[in-house]
């Protein structure tokens, strides 16, 4: 690894994500071309709110014509999981100013959150490192949306590049590389079920949240009451 | 939707998403946090990834997809492997992506 070089630092743990966001921004710059929204309301949309799914949730409603009012109260809804993600990085961002909070945390998604989760825990808590990686990774979200725009109407259709696959692909490298002892296994799998069969019961929009505060509270129950080796070494 | 009324919802779309996000930050640096909520935090991260990746695979335009030729989970395997073999995302994101490319292509 060039740990040694800032740009090593910065461009290694963001281009797992960029290489996810291109496509998927990309889908999101399509479907708010075919939704009819502007080049600038659909740049807008990525500068100012650059939430992914509530993105492409907010192109879906204005396309259907549902009003601002239940498109706002959604991406509030959909949303609200970051507030667990900004807590659990708090206890690594002692040293930072104020400010500095302030422009991390705009950028804090469940991608970014991920990478600086792993990154945090490994000692890696710099500012300095930190908000370059999350500005690159909303710089490639810009360049998918409006790559996405342009190619407009003419590309309907993302699958035979399988550019679909791009979010859950990351998803999968996120969590597992999170995993390091059984007890994150069990909090593992009680999150996904209960995630999976909340959204099967019809609670599409709270699924997330509930199952990972059941899950998470699985685990703190876990680690105050048992202990146990880690299952295996952390890599860097 | 006029100009102002997307205005109007961007700007509100920003304060809910940026709000959530930024609060728990901002409001609980520099404070002792108990054993058992600063334990609760450690798992947050498995907990949501996991909770956002099982219906990542299994839901597929607001319909649950169960069938055995379901792509996104086979899919997953590979990707899985790649992850814990080598332990870089770059590699699992691009493994997933060529599986369901190849995939598609060969059988379509």
């Amino acid at each position: 690894m060039e740990k040694s070089t800032i740009i090593g630092r910065v461009f290694t743990p963001a281009l797992p994500v960029v290489l996810g966001y291109l496509p998927i921004g990309f889908a999101y710059g399509v479907l708010a071309a075919n939704a009819g929204l502007t080049l600038m309301q659909t740049m807008a949309m990525s500068v100012f709110v650059f939430a992914g799914s509530s993105q492409l949730i907010a192109v879906g409603m204005i396309s259907q014509g549902i009003n601002p009012i239940s498109i706002v109260l959604t991406t509030l809804i959909v949303n609200l999981r970051h507030l667990l993600m900004s807590a659990a990085l708090s206890p690594h961002m002692k040293e930072w100013k104020k400010i500095e909070i302030a422009g991390f945390c705009f950028e804090l998604t469940d991608e970014t959150f991920a990478v600086h989760s792993l990154r945090f825990r490994k000692g890696e808590t710099s500012p300095r490192i930190a908000i370059p990686i999350n500005v690159i990774c909303q710089i490639a979200w810009l360049i998918g949306s409006l790559l996405g725009v342009l190619a407009g109407g003419g590309i309907t259709d993302v699958k035979p590049f399988a550019l679909d696959y791009a979010l859950p692909a990351m998803f999968i490298a996120l969590l597992l590389l999170q995993i390091q002892n059984r007890k994150q296994v069990w909090v593992a799998l009680l999150g996904a079920a209960l995630s999976l069969g909340l959204w099967a019961a019809g609670i599409t929009q709270w699924n997330v949240i509930l199952a990972t505060v059941a899950a998470a509270t699985l685990g703190a129950v876990l680690e105050t009451r048992v202990k146990e080796a880690p299952l295996t070494e952390v890599k860097s | 939707m006029s100009d102002f009324n997307f205005f109007l919802m961007i700007g509100g779309m920003m304060l809910v998403t940026y709000l959530p996000r930024l609060l728990p930050a901002w409001l609980l640096q520099g404070r002792t946090i108990h054993p058992f909520l600063s334990a609760w935090l450690k798992y947050v991260p498995v907990a949501v990834l996991s909770a956002l990746l099982l219906p990542s695979l299994l839901v597929a335009d607001g319909k649950l997809n169960l069938a055995w030729d379901n792509l996104y989970l086979w899919a997953a395997i590979p990707a899985a492997l790649v992850a814990l073999k080598t332990r870089s995302m770059f590699a699992t994101v691009l493994v997933g992506m060529a599986v369901v490319a190849l995939t598609r292509l060969l059988f379509a």
